[in-house]
């Protein structure tokens, strides 16, 4: 794990020469955020009048650079500076910007830019500085769609992550969830659906039945998810797109837990009879159903490796809920979790060297990570209750939920998103309209 | 004999009212002490149950992370099979649930687990298995909104409910 992070940290060393002077321990988290300045994008009055007409945003310029800086700051690995100590204005520095004043503030890295309107389009071309090396980084120019905005400003944050960090971001991308209302006895919960940053937020169902369980299918904006339609809790497939939607396979009995496999073309999920609970999967071209785990056990909650070979999943055969993992179809059957207290919901990372996993121990619950052989386990965080750990594409940041214990007379209960670093720092709480659970993280909209 | 019913039924009533009350005032009073309605950690009060007819209670309670029914759950169970029996127009529905202490997918599994405990013994009783069906809600429908362990035992059970 470790090793890892020397990795990635060598790599941002070498864009930026101001690096060198920052001793950062990873280990202990990002504790000195590369200070960056994010200057407003700069835009003619002809191109702010138009967009203000179109968007009703007074400055979109303005609007764009805000969804950038929010966006590396809460990554934990940036510190965005204040606009107002900024000296020089949004368009000069776009041109030329001149390095000792944001030298003066000291910013380390810079990003100018400039907005247009063009032929009923959005254009929008950014550049990256890096200020102590007195040299551009990059700069890209991209054309849209004006009510693509918001996505223009999260593209940059991508570009500008990877161009850092080495690796590719995570903005472009959204979340689906379980928005939840109502008491504690009767919840509501709809399916919903928002940007990584909470905003374009949309609710799915109406609420009629309860929903759990959302997932992305990684490589198209397809959904499944549990639904209690007629109360026949059944593996439903949607389409964000179109809506439409579909039961997953004909089982005479509950279906639950289903994910994608990573080519998105079958679909994993349990199926309860006669209390027990195994592992299947669908095709979902030719819609067949194989049987993957045959055990009086309940196994449930299985998770594919990204390259498909092979399955994690919770099984309590050996008396209590632990993780195993399998070839995908179904032999080779290995516990991988040994320590102390009960382990659930193994996420295969996106990388594939790490499995992310809710532990039960003592009263508590945490949300952790450990290798692919059960070995280097970490726990992140440690709280009343949480569970189900969703993956950023890139794996280097967990979303799950987090639910509060009630007082005595019952009350006070909410439940919210929260997002933490793999490094087991920067832990965010995620903004939602109404409580949330069960987050899915999609993949990287664009590449 | 229609009186003396009514007497009965009155009599039963009452003693439910003092149970219930001599409960609330002990949860008021004492919030630890529990011990007058669990057994181990199973729940044996009686202030969430109610009855498909006169001493057939609705449900039965587990203890954590179990499906085995305890004796008074197969004593519940045995008068839910002489109710249906008797009542062969009813069907039922086994609801299982269980608490807040456990991964939703797991507790989804969990919860049809119990609700096949019940229908299993329900199913030694005589009573065909095209009149019983299950479904599990897992931890989505508590009973009790607590974060105790007597609001925790009072949620792992499974309801017996009439379907038609």
């Amino acid at each position: 794990m470790k090793k890892n992070f020397i990795f990635l940290f060598l790599i941002i060393i070498i864009p930026i020469k101001a690096f060198a002077l920052i001793e950062v321990d990873i280990t202990r988290g990002n504790l000195n955020p590369l200070p960056l300045a994010v200057s407003p994008l700069s835009i003619d009055d002809q191109s702010k009048k138009s967009f203000e007409r179109i968007l009703n945003k007074q400055n979109i310029g303005s609007e764009i650079s805000i969804i950038v800086e929010n966006n590396l700051r809460t990554s934990g690995l940036f510190n965005t500076l204040n606009k107002d100590a900024f000296l020089q204005a949004p368009d000069i520095a776009n041109l030329k910007p001149r390095f000792e004043d944001w030298n003066l503030i000291k910013a380390q890295a810079l990003i100018t830019g400039k907005v247009t309107y063009v032929d009923e389009k959005l254009r929008v071309e950014f550049r990256l500085w890096d200020v102590l090396a007195a040299k551009e980084m990059m700069a890209l120019a991209f054309t849209t769609v004006p009510s693509n905005w918001r996505r223009v400003g999260h593209i940059i944050s991508d570009k500008v992550y990877k161009r850092l960090t080495g690796e590719k971001g995570y903005f472009d991308t959204r979340i689906i969830y379980v928005a939840e209302e109502g008491p504690k006895t009767q919840r509501k919960k709809r399916l919903a659906i928002m940007d990584q940053d909470g905003a374009n937020n949309k609710f799915l169902t109406l609420g009629n039945e309860l929903v759990l369980t959302p997932r992305f299918n990684p490589t198209s904006q397809m959904v499944t998810y549990l639904s209690y339609f007629k109360n026949l809790p059944r593996v439903y497939l949607l389409d964000i797109e179109t809506g439409t939607q579909e039961v997953v396979g004909d089982f005479p009995g509950m279906t639950f837990a289903p994910r994608f496999s990573p080519d998105g073309k079958k679909i994993i999920m349990s199926f309860a009879k006669d209390g027990k609970s195994d592992i299947y999967t669908m095709d979902l071209e030719n819609r067949l159903v194989e049987k993957i785990t045959n055990h009086p056990s309940i196994d449930t909650s299985p998770s594919y490796s990204p390259n498909g070979k092979f399955i994690a999943f919770n099984s309590d055969r050996s008396g209590y809920q632990q993780i195993y993992i399998m070839r995908n179809n179904g032999t080779d059957v290995k516990r991988i979790s040994f320590g102390n207290g009960i382990y659930g919901t193994p996420v295969w990372s996106p990388r594939g060297d790490l499995i992310a996993f809710t532990k039960l121990h003592k009263g508590k619950f945490y949300i952790g990570v450990m290798r692919t052989d059960g070995k280097g386990e970490r726990l992140l965080t440690e709280n009343y209750y949480q569970e189900a750990p969703s993956w950023s594409p890139n794996g280097r940041v967990l979303i799950f939920y987090r639910e509060t214990k009630t007082n005595a007379k019952g009350e006070g209960f909410s439940a919210k998103l929260w997002s933490i670093d793999l490094t087991g720092y920067n832990e965010r709480l995620v903004e939602t309209e109404t409580d949330a659970s069960d987050p899915s993280w999609s993949s990287l909209l664009s590449n | 004999m229609i009186l003396s019913k009514i007497l009965k039924n009155g009599f039963l009533i009452l003693a439910a009212c003092l149970v219930l009350t001599a409960c609330a005032t002990k949860k008021e009073v004492a919030a630890p002490d529990i011990s007058g309605q669990m057994q181990g950690d199973t729940y044996t009060g009686t202030d969430t149950v109610n009855y498909l007819a006169d001493g057939v209670p609705d449900r039965v309670f587990f203890a954590t992370n179990e499906s085995i029914l305890t004796t008074a759950s197969r004593e519940t169970l045995r008068a839910q099979a002489a109710w249906l029996r008797k009542n062969s127009n009813f069907n039922v529905v086994l609801e299982g649930h269980a608490d807040e202490r456990g991964t939703r997918e797991y507790n989804l599994a969990l919860g049809e687990r119990r609700a096949n405990s019940a229908k299993d013994y329900l199913m030694t009783y005589g009573i065909s298995s095209d009149r019983i069906s299950v479904l599990s809600y897992g931890k989505e429908r508590p009973v009790d909104a607590g974060s105790t362990p007597l609001a925790w035992s009072k949620n792992r059970r499974s309801v017996t409910v009439k379907a038609n």
